[in-house]
């Protein structure tokens, strides 16, 4: 077990640093946020080779890269290029933002998911069951951006025509939010759009997963020899079926972090909300390869860390599955 | 959905038996007893139980239609897609000079960019998903059939893929290789949805290669490439389809995300994505820039959803418990 994780780990530190050079390579390769600076006539080749000296952006490459590296450990991914403002405090404010949006959205998907999930297994071709089938394939057919833009048209036509203000389109707050109760109220007014979106998305394939996790668990042996001891209706389906049944959802959101968190990127972009998504995208438009490369390392230590999670509990869970 | 259980198709023949030499057309059989069965060959049943959904049936008829609308998009379309109309700017639906779905910024018919649109989002999701399917089909052969050392260095390489934030990986990547083009956004999509793929066909091929009929034709001489793609490979045709029908619908979403964000197909070229990123631009009155697109997009990825849900049911009929 332990030999497990810890290959798992090498491993993956390995695949973070392939990833990271690759990825450093490549943007390095490509593009530069100097080259925006080098075409506007205000700014003088001085201020530009002081930036060049500063950043070391004159060495070969792979010092370079070396440099980037030694800057992660030593300095929590150093500074952006050009502004030289360190990366991590923006990063983390972001990351808080992000994090409020995603576990809101995420509770609500799961727990409305494994509702409808389980009602539609043990009323298998129900009109409920039907409703529910369509409304998943429909959620899993739609652009998420797309539901957020509509969403946005739908609510900024309310404001303009009934002039009745529900949810804000944009933004994290309101430029004046107030001090505690009212911070809470307008922090919730404005996330409440993104986290319908976000949560719909989640919802759509959890309640199709969960039905068909249900679904297998009623009709197995065991399920069937506690109805034959004469168990009632109600402890069959939540005790014995219904735990057992929720063991692949749990991985699954597990997995699913990594498309959850692209989930996050375009909500982000698209409600202007000030989380790393957002921070991700416009770091990205101004070619600056630091922040993008700082993104990139926490999430992907982030998928890694959920994915290994995702492994244990389920071998945890499930012990007929053993980890070599 | 609901007729599907109520009559199980008897499946006589597992892909495996008839692997490469499925008899096309049916063929009548008298029985001594007088009673006349009819023999149909395995794609029969897979076409019996593919009309048998409905919702599928429907979804090819539309999906059709969309296809015939893309290749014939300069005959159908009203208008150019950047040919201006001065008269009409930032016009709502209307029936008066024909824009049915309305105008955008520059006065051009917004029909006529959806119908382009949907060309380029059409085509560029067809070559995602073939590019894509190659790729995971040979891979992932390669690694069933050879295994050990070969089949463990390539599934460290979907590994690597899976483990990078997707999204994000292919956002860089099409801002800085892509410069626009539907071909090399399609292909940077496609480099990396492949992974899948190859996952399952790597499962068939592990099991496949201790069958009988492989030691046969090992036995009767012949190649390894010739068994992996004349012996085998037949007998995976149909999870291979479901998957590259499924990922034809993942590929129309990435690619409308990608161009949304304006990492994508780039201007003058409309995209269905770029069409509804634009629409927003303008401001939220104007309602049928960000909707139009938008239903077509999800009208496209629902049809190619049903299709593969109907293709599951008809070619590889013992995943339907899964989900």
């Amino acid at each position: 077990m332990l030999t497990y994780v810890i290959r798992r780990l090498l491993f993956s530190i390995l695949v973070l640093f392939a990833a990271s050079i690759l990825v450093f390579w490549g943007m390095s390769l490509v593009t530069s946020p100097l080259g925006f600076l080098e075409q506007q006539p205000g700014v003088s080749e001085q201020t530009i080779q002081n930036i060049k000296d500063r950043k070391h952006l004159d060495d070969p490459i792979y010092v370079r890269y070396g440099n980037w590296v030694r800057d992660v450990f030593t300095d929590k991914f150093g500074t952006e290029t050009i502004s030289d403002q360190p990366i991590w405090p923006d990063l983390k404010r972001a990351m808080g933002h992000t994090v409020q949006l995603i576990v809101a959205a995420q509770l609500l998907a799961v727990l409305l998911g494994v509702a409808i999930g389980v009602y539609s297994a043990l009323r298998q071709y129900s009109a409920v069951d039907y409703a529910a089938t369509m409304f998943s394939f429909v959620g899993l057919a739609m652009p998420v951006f797309w539901l957020a833009l509509m969403l946005q048209v739908l609510f900024v036509n309310i404001y303009l025509w009934f002039d009745v203000r529900i949810f804000y389109v944009a933004s994290l707050n309101s430029v004046d939010p107030g001090t505690g109760i009212h911070f809470v109220l307008d922090r919730a007014q404005h996330l409440a759009l993104p986290i319908i979106v976000l949560a719909v998305a989640g919802l759509a394939s959890y309640s199709r997963f969960m039905r068909a996790a249900m679904l297998e668990v009623v009709n197995s042996d065991y399920v069937r020899t506690a109805r034959a001891k004469g168990l009632d209706e109600r402890r069959v389906t939540m005790k014995h079926a219904f735990r057992n049944a929720l063991i692949p959802l749990i991985t699954l959101l597990a997995i699913d972090f990594g498309a959850i968190l692209s989930g996050a990127v375009v909500t982000e972009s698209v409600f202007a909300l000030d989380g790393m998504g957002l921070y991700f995208l416009t770091k990205l438009n101004a070619g600056d390869p630091y922040p993008v490369m700082a993104f990139l390392m926490v999430t992907a230590v982030l998928v890694v860390v959920f994915n290994l999670i995702a492994d244990l509990a389920y071998g945890w869970l499930d012990p007929r599955v053993r980890l070599e | 959905m609901s007729e599907r259980s109520a009559q199980p198709v008897p499946d006589p023949f597992s892909p495996a038996v008839t692997a490469g030499g499925a008899v096309a057309g049916d063929i009548e059989l008298s029985h001594e007893s007088g009673l006349d069965l009819k023999a149909r060959s395995q794609w029969a049943y897979a076409r019996i139980r593919f009309f048998r959904h409905k919702l599928a049936v429907i979804s090819l008829f539309v999906l059709a239609f969309a296809a015939i609308v893309a290749v014939f998009a300069d005959q159908i379309a009203p208008y150019g897609f950047d040919e201006f109309d001065f008269e009409h700017i930032v016009a709502a639906p209307t029936l008066d000079g024909w824009h049915i779905f309305g105008t955008d910024q520059l006065g051009r018919d917004y029909l006529s960019r959806v119908i382009y649109g949907l060309r380029t989002s059409l085509w560029v999701a067809l070559l995602v998903a073939s590019v894509a399917t190659v790729l995971g089909t040979i891979v992932g052969a390669v690694a069933g059939y050879y295994g050990g050392v070969v089949d463990n260095i390539l599934m460290r390489l979907v590994d690597l893929i899976l483990v990078v934030p997707f999204l994000a990986v292919l956002l860089v990547l099409s801002a800085y290789l892509g410069q626009g083009k539907p071909i090399r956004v399609g292909i940077i999509v496609a480099l990396l949805i492949w992974t899948g793929l190859a996952r399952i066909v790597r499962g068939t091929f592990l099991s496949l290669r201790e069958k009988e009929f492989v030691e046969a034709a090992r036995a009767a001489g012949a190649g390894d490439m010739r068994i992996m793609f004349r012996h085998m490979l037949p007998s995976t045709v149909g999870p291979i389809v479901v998957t590259m029908t499924l990922l034809i619908a993942v590929a129309i979403l990435l690619e409308a995300a990608l161009s949304f964000l304006g990492f994508g197909v780039q201007p003058p070229t409309p995209a269905l994505g770029k069409l509804i990123g634009e629409g927003a631009g303008e401001g939220f009155s104007s309602w049928w820039l960000v909707t139009f697109p938008g239903v077509v997009i999800v009208t496209l990825a629902l049809a190619v959803n049903f299709i593969g849900d109907g293709l599951r049911d008809a070619l590889d009929p013992q995943q339907r418990t899964r989900a």
